[in-house]
């Protein structure tokens, strides 16, 4: 691994200021994701700038909503009682994710920026243009079983891999960013990004930009919720393809809806006119069934992705069905 | 299961092609490989090896014991428990977080050490495979390990162990099907599993103090 220089500030503006002055600097949080990319040569920063010491690991309520602090550790926002009270879709998202000793590592704000695990992208040897732009696309005509049916383009086809992300935007959560031009805020939707002709921006935060906190905001989605993840072994594997459901049920009738699918494209998919199919309708198979056709449309597949295409509306159903039962 | 943990990732081999892309002469290497490669071959070579190395201060407190050391910055926490403070007990099965066998309690919660530099972990409290026993008196997840067969080769075994303790520790041993998914960031390729559950509910069972 690359030599770099370690810094470890207390102040989330020295953190900041020390990420601006340098280009090849990066935050560490957990580290579960940079270090493994940075012992494959996949990332070479020069400087890293731990923010561990930062005090962004609160979860509190404010207004009508949940704060979670960026530096909340993914076990300790599933195991958290407010979290799971109010929000218990993200619980699972969060459980369904890594392993325990991860969770007990990987944070809010690193889960969110983790990257892609296409294969190519792991392989300095390949050709990757989220690694290095312009060397082509080595999954486009290469292995691409992993890869989006979603929002790609011809530059790449990979696929975001975090579960958490896929229930933050199924509840219509705000990024808090923080960087030298001041604090702004994010629509979770819009945090990450689709590849378009630049791959290599997975999100639309700036250089040396931090997270400080996501909140979401109260809904009725306390209940009816599940989070369906299809993976290749009964835990421990990151998600063929993934939904998140929430139902918000008046008797057996659908008053609202949420509906997001991972494992999909470059980014957590919210699946808004699928949304709109359920409401007015029935908790009945059939009215799952429609959603789930609306939910595909647009699905386009490679050449050893296909099963997705038929595995996504039967995740889509299921994920439903678990939550209407819930 | 399934033996690993990320069949879309590449495995260690890959690692091994960048070394010797590293040590082979630059020519050698560029010979070897096809055009489109070439380009990221050359970043790689880019590395400042040559730099000077600027070591950091670290306190440790390791199996109740103090340490004050100086380490560069790139030093996981597993290879400074093996290679310089010689605890050999924690293993490095992949480097990568697939495995767990790695698995020490920082501040009490099982993480992979592989995982982590060192340098993050200043003024905190490690136990390792080392610190379980009581002297001589082996830990009650130890003894129900060896009650059980809760091994073959034995290599995951102290990754295993201090899981299982943090599994107990946790509240996450009500079942075993809770157990299982608990467990399951700790692969064993010899498949110990239903041992190892057995040895997990004897302990839980028991109510010991783990
Ligand atoms: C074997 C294995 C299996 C896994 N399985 C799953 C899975 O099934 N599902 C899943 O969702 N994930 C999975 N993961 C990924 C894991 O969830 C992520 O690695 C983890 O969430 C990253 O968080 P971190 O805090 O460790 O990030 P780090 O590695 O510390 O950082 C990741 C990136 O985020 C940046 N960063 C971190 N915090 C901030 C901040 N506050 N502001 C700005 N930038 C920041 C860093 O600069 C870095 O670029 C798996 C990982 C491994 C190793
Ligand atoms: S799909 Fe994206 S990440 Fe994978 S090789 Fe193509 S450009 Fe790289
Ligand atoms: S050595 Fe395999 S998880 Fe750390
Ligand atoms: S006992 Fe051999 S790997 Fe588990």
């Amino acid at each position: 691994m690359n030599q770099f220089q370690y810094v470890r500030p207390t102040k989330a503006q020295a953190a900041i200021d020390a990420v601006a002055k340098d280009a090849n600097a990066a935050f560490i949080a957990g580290g579960t994701n940079l270090v493994d990319l940075m012992k494959r040569g996949v990332m070479t920063p020069q400087k890293l700038v731990d923010i561990n010491r930062l005090p962004l690991r609160q979860i509190e309520r404010v207004g009508t909503g949940l704060r979670i602090g960026a530096l909340a550790l993914n076990s300790a926002v599933a195991d958290d009682r407010l979290v799971r009270e109010k929000h218990p879709l993200l619980a699972l998202a969060l459980n369904a994710g890594a392993s325990p000793q991860l969770r007990n590592m990987a944070t809010v704000g690193g889960n969110m920026l983790q990257r892609t695990r296409c294969a190519y992208f792991y392989d300095v040897a390949m050709p990757c243009n989220k690694r290095q732009p312009g060397s082509g696309c080595g999954a486009l005509e290469g292995i691409n079983r992993m890869h989006a049916i979603f929002g790609f383009s011809d530059k790449c086809i990979a696929v975001h891999p975090s579960d958490m992300s896929v229930a933050l935007v199924a509840l219509d959560a705000t990024v808090l960013l923080s960087g030298p031009k001041g604090d702004r805020k994010l629509a979770f939707a819009d945090f990450h990004r689709l590849p378009g002709t630049t791959p290599e921006r997975d999100t639309n935060l700036e250089p040396s930009e931090l997270i400080t906190a996501v909140e979401i905001p109260d809904s009725p989605f306390t209940r009816h919720v599940h989070y369906q993840k299809v993976r290749e072994r009964a835990s421990y594997a990151f998600a063929l393809l993934s939904v998140a459901a929430a139902l918000d049920l008046d008797g057996n009738t659908i008053k609202a809806a949420r509906l997001a699918m991972g494992g999909v494209a470059h980014k957590p998919w919210r699946l808004a006119a699928a949304e709109q199919a359920l409401v007015g309708q029935p908790a009945t198979e059939a009215a799952f069934q429609r959603a789930a056709a609306v939910a595909m449309q647009g699905a386009k597949a490679f050449k050893h992705n296909e099963y997705k295409l038929r595995l996504g509306p039967n995740a889509i159903v299921q994920a439903l069905k678990t939550a209407a039962a819930a | 299961m399934a033996a690993n943990p990320e069949p879309d990732v590449p495995a260690n081999h890959n690692e091994n092609r960048r070394t010797f892309l590293k040590q082979s002469s630059l020519l050698t290497a560029l010979a070897l490989v096809p055009a489109p490669v070439v380009s990221a071959a050359e970043a790689k070579l880019d590395e400042r090896v040559a730099e000077s190395i600027e070591k950091v201060p670290l306190s440790l407190k390791v199996n109740g014991k103090k340490y004050k050391l100086s380490v560069e910055p790139r030093t996981t926490l597993l290879d400074l428990l093996r290679e310089n403070l010689h605890l050999n007990g924690t293993k490095k099965g992949c480097d990568y977080g697939q495995c767990g066998a790695c698995t020490v309690h920082v501040e009490g919660q099982r993480v992979n050490s592989c995982l982590s530099f060192a340098v993050m972990h200043d003024g905190q409290e490690i136990t390792t495979i080392e610190g379980l026993a009581d002297g001589d008196k082996l830990h009650p997840m130890q003894e129900a390990f060896v009650k059980h067969d809760g091994f073959q080769c034995g290599y995951c075994t102290p990754g295993q162990i201090m899981s299982a303790v943090a599994c107990v520790r946790e509240g996450h041993a009500g079942s075993a099907d809770e157990i299982r998914e608990y467990m399951s960031g700790n692969i064993c390729r010899c498949g110990a599993y239903s041992n190892i559950v057995a040895a997990i509910q004897d302990v839980k069972q028991g109510g010991q103090k783990v």
